[in-house]
């Protein structure tokens, strides 16, 4: 049925330097939005413990999970979480990344280290449940799914109540 | 329930590249005018529209729904827009199935559309804001890590090694070369995919599928309609859909239980209880290498941890037992994102006409399947079609 030479007809093919050399017309913008989110009761407290240097979940009592980052409601039993329960900033490596990219595609420079995010089970929360963090102080292709880590905090005067308040994590034998 | 059949009746595809100079539009009415003429069609005979397109960032339209109307035939029609991630191009026939199937329409032009080339430097920044904002957007991930994430968690959980996993590259490019809309056929082995650039291990370059322009189309009819202007219309049979939670990092990634949850639906409503023998001819979802894989034992094609068996026998291979992405698939037609989703569709229904040309599975299949996944490791959609 597809019939190839009207396919062919569909869309024209150009190529990134045809738009750069202005070959093909094209029309600029760069979008400048600015937004301030309003993080919560459950991630509100999760953030002013991380400025204290600690880790906070909530339980649940029905799936008997505790809850990282914490929510005021279990998506799972549907229903208000139980008690506010710190889990310990030590954990294990679920999986892991050796990123050569940075965010927007661009590659990471020669020289400097590649990125190495991780899902890290802490210590105290559920089974095979983690949160997203980076690893360093450890060769890039040296990390290995199982690895202990701890995490590495900012020095209390520089923590601002968020996630990066955690530098990294490192590995710990 | 008092629903009514419904069949595919026409279908339509522009041809996909990088950056293509026509506009999401005009690359939708391609599309659009395809499927209606291939089953001799016009715009008068459709009751309703269903659009799918992917995040709005890509093509930089807010509203991009809105938009596309006029490109997919839309003005004064009966006009909904779904989304759901990269799950949104087999959400589409789904969407407009519930139109045509709650007797509302007897017709219904289904689209899909991605311009993905608007975005600069390189659309994958745009899939930062997609992470949470205070969570995990401060640690600047990117859409790559958390594929490699999950297929080294996969990879972790079964044995699977990258030499194993890369020959689903080798198979869906070398199918791509048959596939009239392709921008990435290639004769490939696994040493090149090994060799390819390092984007974030253990994910290679030849592991990921394109950022590409491109549109897509169906016609879907109630069963007296179809009866009426095609001698082989093709019957969905079974949908499924389901959703997870966002919060991807609580869940074990080595499988995805919401494209289990929807296959299980699927299934059920097309009468379905051996699938691995009752599909003869299957369009997993491929924006990675390791996902086809994944998604074939979330579809209960093979059992848990049995994928790359399957792949390294040969079941998968076009003139395997059950054939998978004999299209080519997203890492070898391309990924427009949501129009991808319907080349799928249109794969299974042009093999289950036996009018898939060069890419034709033997066999007279009469079953298949075509299925994609989206947001944050998060949604299965699923359908089943019959001859």
């Amino acid at each position: 049925m597809l019939d190839a030479k009207a396919i062919e007809k569909t869309a024209t093919k150009i190529g990134l330097k045809d738009i750069k050399q202005g070959k093909v017309l094209s029309s600029h913008d760069v979008p400048n939005l600015k937004y301030a989110w309003d993080n919560g009761v459950a991630i509100g407290r999760y953030l002013a413990e991380l400025k204290k240097g600690k880790i906070i979940g909530k339980q649940c009592h029905g799936c008997k999970r505790v809850l990282v980052p914490p929510r005021l409601f279990c998506e799972i039993c549907w229903k208000p979480t139980d008690e506010w329960t710190y889990v310990k900033d030590t954990g294990t490596i679920l999986t892991c990344v050796v990123s050569h990219i940075n965010w927007d595609a661009s590659r990471v420079k020669k020289g400097q280290r590649y990125h190495t995010p991780a899902v890290i089970e802490l210590d105290g929360a559920g089974r095979d449940q983690g949160i997203l963090h980076l690893i360093d102080e450890i060769e890039p292709y040296d990390l290995k799914i199982g690895m202990k880590v701890k995490a590495v905090w900012k020095k209390p005067e520089e923590r601002i109540g968020a996630i990066t308040d955690i530098k990294y994590f490192k590995v710990v034998k | 329930m008092g629903l009514r059949r419904v069949a595919i009746v026409g279908a339509g595809i522009t041809k996909f590249y990088r950056y293509a100079q026509e506009t999401p539009k005009e690359l939708a009415y391609e599309a659009a005018k395809m499927a209606l003429d291939s089953c001799e069609m016009t715009l008068k005979d459709i009751d309703c529209v269903a659009l799918g397109t992917a995040p709005d960032a890509f093509d930089g339209v807010h509203m991009n729904g809105e938009y596309l109307t006029d490109g997919a035939g839309a003005f004064q029609k009966p006009f909904m827009r779904h989304y759901v991630g990269g799950g949104t191009g087999v959400m589409s026939p789904i969407h407009g199935w519930f139109h045509v199937a709650s007797g509302m329409f007897d017709t219904c032009l289904v689209i899909a559309e991605e311009k993905m080339s608007s975005a600069f430097p390189h659309p994958a920044g745009a899939f930062l804001t997609i992470f949470d904002h205070t969570t995990e957007q401060p640690l600047f991930p990117t859409l790559i890590w958390i594929f490699a994430i999950e297929m080294h968690r996969f990879m972790h959980r079964h044995g699977y090694t990258k030499e194993e996993i890369a020959q689903v590259a080798v198979k869906n490019k070398r199918n791509a070369l048959d596939h009239p809309s392709a921008q990435l056929g290639a004769e490939i082995t696994v040493k090149d995919v090994l060799d390819s650039e390092m984007m974030a291990y253990p994910v290679n370059r030849l592991d990921i599928s394109p950022t590409s322009d491109g549109a897509s189309a169906i016609i879907l009819a109630s069963e007296n309609v179809a009866r009426r202007v095609t001698e082989k219309p093709v019957w969905i049979d079974g949908i499924g859909y389901c959703l997870d939670t966002a919060y991807w990092c609580n869940r074990d990634l080595y499988y995805p239980d919401y494209v289990e949850v929807a296959a299980r639906n699927a299934y059920e409503m097309a009468g379905i209880k051996e699938p691995s023998k009752e599909i003869h001819v299957a369009e997993p979802y491929d924006p990675f290498t390791y996902k086809e894989l994944h998604h074939i034992e979330g579809l209960q094609l093979c059992k848990r941890g049995e994928s790359v068996k399957m792949l390294l026998d040969g079941v998968t291979q076009r003139d395997g037992n059950l054939p998978c992405c004999p299209s080519g698939g997203l890492l070898g037609v391309g990924n427009p994102i949501a129009a991808s989703g319907i080349m799928k569709i249109i794969e299974i229904f042009l093999q289950l006409r036996e009018e898939a040309g060069a890419r034709q599975v033997p066999g007279k299949p009469t079953c298949g399947l075509a299925q994609a996944w989206g947001d944050l490791m998060q949604v299965g959609t699923v359908v089943v079609m019959r001859s």
